[in-house]
């Protein structure tokens, strides 16, 4: 035996200074608390980067330009019939009322004194926005006491005006440009000055179905806002009671054997299975075998809740067997059903932990793209579709999808489209998640 | 309260309410208790005593049929309760549990008010018409687990919130209101200080009064102190059952003796 009582070999004299082996132990504690604080700062980095960059992209989406214009609206011209009867004015299309709208810009212009000697009358009234003479028709046919009057009337800009007021579109890229000149810019310089044209709040954007490659300032969102309410309706009402009941029946019910067993594997393999396989299958599946409509929501939420059930089933098995188990021994103890004791206590002590994992898949799978390219929800959807359940068969978009298309256009103005979908996008997913946040503590503190 | 006053039980006076014969029972093939057999009499409280492990409370928990609950137990052999097999394919499980209640070693009161988690057993089985007849026998179980007085003013309280001796006497009050004729207590004082301990024992007292109380403990005190009865169990053999003073003062069994002074378990 060695001798205890000659103490440790390295031991200081004094209690108030380290010795070697100690210093390197703290050096090592220090080293990594840095290690440490290096990886957070680089995942806090990497989140700000992406905040900065998308808001700086996208929030300018929220804005549009537009030109104040006072319209006459010459019946001569709108209502030939003089009835003011909607349905014989309707024979007036878009180009009827793009002229007037020019022959405002012209009149607008001089009236300020801009000069626009430099420019033909077309690349005037190429300042305005196609969308600008619908939108007028539309305000007309609405009301058609207006014919006749001269009225206030916002019209839209075009996209490489917005682009100019917003800083996208400059004098030298406008040299390169084939659809803008630096002499139209220098007249928009001028209208800016005088008031004529300026940025304000765009709710088309969130009204607006998508728009054509050349129109990205009426490209908006509703349509795929929508499409995406619709799947998650779908996707709600089918993958959570079909994933509480699985659960339950696989971790209270079910006899633990091999073919559970095999079942269990499986579900945690399907919740790994790539996005893009389910698309395949829900292509074969729902639109080949079962002949359901192409970039129809209904098929859009059904591989979808095949994607989500997975993560469903999971959270909720977790949920379970944290649940513990002398509250089923006290439920069975007093003559409860197993029934009884899953539905009185099994259940309402799980529920927290199952709505956050509804909740969570369900974000996954609003963000979810891979699938619905497949699905043809990639397509132009020009329409709303209808209220449901007509409109679960009706084309529509989505919100992911709808962000992969803009990005995927010529224009540089629908890269700000796109940047701002993804924020609408991501307001929603941490709504849902703060929604999760707050019902789990909701429910915590009542039971 | 000694066990040495308490009178020693005329077996022939009261009559078995339940009889074990002949008790297997396997974990998968582990073989967790042997032919075990015996009588728990009415109006008794039998204690079940025996090192960890050694089948006492697998068997207890046979009595009302929780084992179906672990997969792989298998239950062999007979168990009659009032002469009926209680393993007969047309006893429901369910309804035999109201009629034998069960206290659990840890305090596991509902997530509920302390009025539901009493009134839970009689309104699944029925057996309150009217509020009026609920609200009498939450009263009634609460009183006879000695915790009216205690909790009457507060009865929309959490029963989670009361301290773990309350708990468990709610858990008490809670086994007593569907009443059952048998009341099973798997070491209901193992996770209480002992003046908690002291309220249960006094309450075991007066609950054998009524029902048939079937308590497994670790403490050999305790046996002593509230049982008629004592049953000793080792590696899943029933090795001595008879009245508490002679197991504990003249064991026949040499195991049993060497249990009960200490030297083994």
């Amino acid at each position: 035996m060695t001798d205890l009582s000659a103490g440790l070999p390295h031991a200081p004299r004094s209690l108030f200074e380290a010795d070697a082996r100690t210093r390197r132990r703290n050096a090592a504690e220090a080293r990594f608390r840095f290690y440490g604080m290096a990886a957070v700062a680089v995942g806090i980095l990497a989140l700000v980067f992406l905040l900065v960059s998308i808001l700086g992209n996208g929030l300018s989406s929220f804005r549009q330009t537009g030109i104040e214009l006072q319209v006459t609206l010459d019946a001569a011209v709108l209502d030939k019939a003089g009835n003011r009867n909607p349905e014989d004015m309707k024979k007036v299309t878009t180009v009827g009322y793009g002229k007037i709208i020019g022959a405002a810009l012209v009149e607008g212009l001089a009236g300020a004194g801009i000069d626009t000697s430099a420019l033909t009358t077309k690349q005037v009234s190429a300042l305005l926005s196609d969308e600008a003479p619908r939108r007028l028709r539309d305000m007309v046919l609405a009301d058609p006491s207006l014919v006749g009057q001269t009225v206030p009337f916002r019209a839209l800009a075009s996209g490489r005006v917005d682009g100019f007021l917003k800083g996208r579109v400059t004098m030298e890229s406008a040299r390169l440009d084939s659809n803008v000149s630096p002499e139209q810019l220098e007249v928009v310089q001028a209208m800016k000055d005088h008031g004529m044209l300026s940025l304000a709040f765009n709710p088309s954007f969130f009204t607006n179905a998508d728009a054509s490659e050349l129109r990205p300032e009426s490209a908006g969102l509703g349509v795929a806002m929508l499409g995406s309410l619709y799947m998650m309706i779908i996707v709600l009402v089918l993958s959570l009671p079909i994933g509480v009941a699985a659960s339950i029946y696989l971790e209270e019910l079910a006899p633990q054997n091999r073919w559970t067993d095999i079942i269990e594997v499986n579900i945690a393999n399907l919740a790994a299975v790539p996005a893009i396989v389910y698309g395949i299958l829900a292509l074969a599946l729902f639109i080949n075998f079962m002949g359901l409509p192409q970039s129809a929501p209904v098929v859009g939420g059904l591989v979808l809740t095949l994607m989500t059930l997975p993560t469903i089933i999971i959270a909720t098995r977790a949920a379970l067997k944290a649940v513990p188990p002398s509250i089923r021994d006290a439920a069975l103890g007093v003559g409860a059903s197993r029934m009884q004791t899953i539905f009185h206590h099994v259940l309402p002590l799980a529920m927290p932990g199952i709505l956050t994992g509804t909740i969570l898949g369900l974000a996954r799978a609003l963000g979810e793209s891979a699938p619905l390219l497949l699905i043809g929800m990639v397509a132009f959807v020009k329409d709303y579709p209808s209220a449901p359940p007509q409109g679960f068969m009706e084309p529509a978009s989505a919100l992911p999808v709808q962000v992969y298309q803009w990005t995927q256009r010529a224009d540089p103005a629908f890269v700000e489209r796109a940047s701002g979908a993804i924020i609408v996008l991501l307001v929603f997913l941490i709504a849902m998640n703060a929604t999760a946040i707050l019902l789990r503590r909701r429910f915590e503190r009542r039971w | 309260m000694n066990a040495m006053q308490t009178p020693v039980i005329d077996a022939a006076a009261l009559k078995p309410r339940i009889a074990a014969s002949g008790v297997q029972v396997y974990y998968g093939t582990n073989h967790a208790l042997k032919d075990v057999s015996v009588d728990i009499l009415d109006r008794t409280t039998t204690a079940f005593i025996g090192p960890s492990g050694c089948g006492k409370s697998t068997f207890l928990r046979c009595l009302n049929r929780m084992n179906d609950t672990v997969a792989s137990a298998r239950v062999e052999g007979k168990i009659l309760l009032d002469g009926q097999d209680i393993y007969d394919k047309r006893v429901d499980p369910v309804q035999l549990r109201a009629r034998i209640g069960m206290v659990f070693q840890k305090p596991n009161p509902f997530p509920k008010s302390i009025y539901d988690n009493v009134a839970y057993g009689p309104r699944i089985h029925g057996l309150a018409r009217t509020r009026a007849d609920l609200d009498e026998i939450v009263e009634t179980s609460l009183r006879r687990a000695a915790l009216w007085n205690e909790v009457k003013d507060r009865l929309q309280a959490p029963g989670t919130g009361l301290s773990g001796g309350q708990q468990q006497r709610l858990c008490i009050a809670r086994a007593v209101a569907t009443g059952p004729e048998v009341l099973l207590m798997d070491e209901p004082c193992s996770a209480l200080d002992p003046i908690a301990t002291a309220q249960v024992e006094a309450l075991i007292d007066e609950l054998r009064e009524r029902y048939s109380v079937v308590i497994v403990t670790h403490s050999m005190q305790q046996a002593a102190r509230v049982s008629q009865k004592t049953a000793f169990f080792h590696l899943g053999n029933l090795v001595e059952y008879g009245d508490t003073q002679q197991i504990f003062t003249n064991p026949q069994d040499p195991r049993t003796e060497s249990y009960i002074t200490g030297r083994i378990g």
